[in-house]
């Protein structure tokens, strides 16, 4: 997990990126258990509120859950629940953002296919 | 539970207000940082939450409680002090005994387990200590005082890079193992800055920004770029603190960076950039 406090994401955003890309990356395997809350503030030495936001949004998600009084665990099914968000968020950030400066620009659909595939070989 | 209100608090001292009419609320078990520039009136504010002083006008309350006078009040907080008021000849271990005797809940194992960790040799006297040792061993008597506040002015005065790395990761381990409030007024900010959870800003005796530190960093940007286009941007928009390199120039906007005018900016070619605490205190705080 890296964290970046020189990024205009907010630390507790993140943090719950870095752990779902330590998910998907196989480095925290489903119903294996992710560190504490705790951990993660010493580690990184960020206010423990700040650690434990990033770790709700990720129990909120149902990418991990809580086991009380154990601590923290990704939850099965974690894996295709994040490709699905990423997939939805690159739709939303880049296919969206893509057709309307396509728009702007005038290229057609039969060109950014083009595009694509130059772009695939490259 | 111990939560503190500063009610009208001013301190003058003849013509000058070292503090303005500051009224605030600390909630219970937060980690603040008190920022101001040298002379805004920080260690006057941390000596009335102390009882060191008394205020021209104003109270302080803790748990609803006046702390005036007040010993009950006056051992729920621990001060940890910029200024070194333990008497010079005792050795370190003699003041751990000493201060359990004031503090009942001192807890000598982990003291000494600090001291370990620290290398701090608990049969040196105080006055042998050097700076940054005598800044270690004052942040161990407060981290193992367990009052419900703990207040540390300036902690890391002194430390090298790698105790100073150590001291918020024990800091942060001792909040969360016991939950309490902690204020710490510093200069360093930029490493403290993510340690905080919210931050209470002095400037001339006056409190201008209580905020959460994630608040506080979203309510101002950085625009960069050729300095007639970023003059542009700047048009009707609130802004502080500007440098310029050349054509060059980089400015503090001072609005939500939800409200940023990304399709402006694309078409001046100009860039965004997050702003630094440190920065950003600088800016809010320089006349």
């Amino acid at each position: 997990m890296i964290l970046n406090f020189d990024s205009e994401k907010p630390i507790y955003i993140q943090l719950s990126e870095a752990m779902e890309d330590d998910i998907l990356k196989g480095i925290f395997e489903e119903e294996s258990q992710v560190p504490s809350t705790t951990e993660i503030s010493i580690s990184f030495k960020i206010n423990p509120a700040t650690a434990g936001k990033g770790i709700n949004m990720l129990v909120d998600e149902g990418i991990l859950y809580k086991k009380r009084g154990v601590g923290m665990f990704v939850s099965t099914g974690a894996k295709s629940k994040i490709h699905q968000k990423r997939k939805n968020a690159f739709y939303n950030n880049f296919i969206l953002s893509l057709m309307d400066e396509a728009s702007k620009l005038d290229i057609s659909m039969e060109e950014i296919v083009n595009m694509i595939e130059r772009g695939k070989r490259k | 539970m111990s939560v503190i209100e500063v009610k009208n608090l001013t301190k003058d001292y003849g013509n000058t207000k070292a503090l303005d009419d500051i009224s605030f609320i600390l909630e219970p078990n937060k980690i603040y940082g008190l920022l101001g520039r040298n002379g805004a009136g920080k260690t006057t504010l941390l000596n009335f939450i102390t009882n060191k002083i008394f205020p021209t006008k104003g109270d302080i309350t803790i748990d609803g409680d006046r702390v005036f006078e007040n010993d009950k009040a006056l051992n729920t907080i621990f001060y940890m002090m910029e200024k070194n008021l333990y008497p010079e000849d005792l050795k370190v271990k003699e003041i751990f005994k000493w201060t359990k005797e004031y503090y009942t809940l001192f807890d000598m194992e982990y003291a000494n387990n600090l001291a370990n960790k620290f290398e701090l040799n608990v049969n040196k006297r105080v006055k042998n200590l050097s700076t940054g040792y005598t800044s270690i061993f004052k942040a161990i008597v407060a981290m193992a005082s367990n009052a419900d506040i703990i207040i540390f002015d300036e902690p890391v005065l002194g430390l090298d890079a790698n105790h100073r790395n150590m001291f918020y990761k024990e800091l942060i381990a001792n909040y969360s193992e016991n939950p309490k409030t902690i204020i710490i007024s510093t200069h360093l900010i930029e490493e403290v800055g993510a340690v905080l959870e919210e931050v209470i800003i002095l400037r001339d005796g006056k409190l201008i920004e209580k905020k959460s530190v994630e608040e506080l960093l979203a309510s101002a940007y950085i625009i960069t770029g050729e300095a007639s286009k970023v003059d542009e941007y700047l048009k009707e928009k609130n802004y502080i603190g500007e440098e310029t390199i050349g054509k060059f120039k980089a400015v503090t906007v001072l609005d939500s960076i939800y409200d940023k005018n990304e399709a402006l900016a694309k078409e001046l070619n100009l860039d965004f950039a997050k702003v630094e605490l440190q920065k950003l205190f600088i800016s809010l705080t320089s006349s």
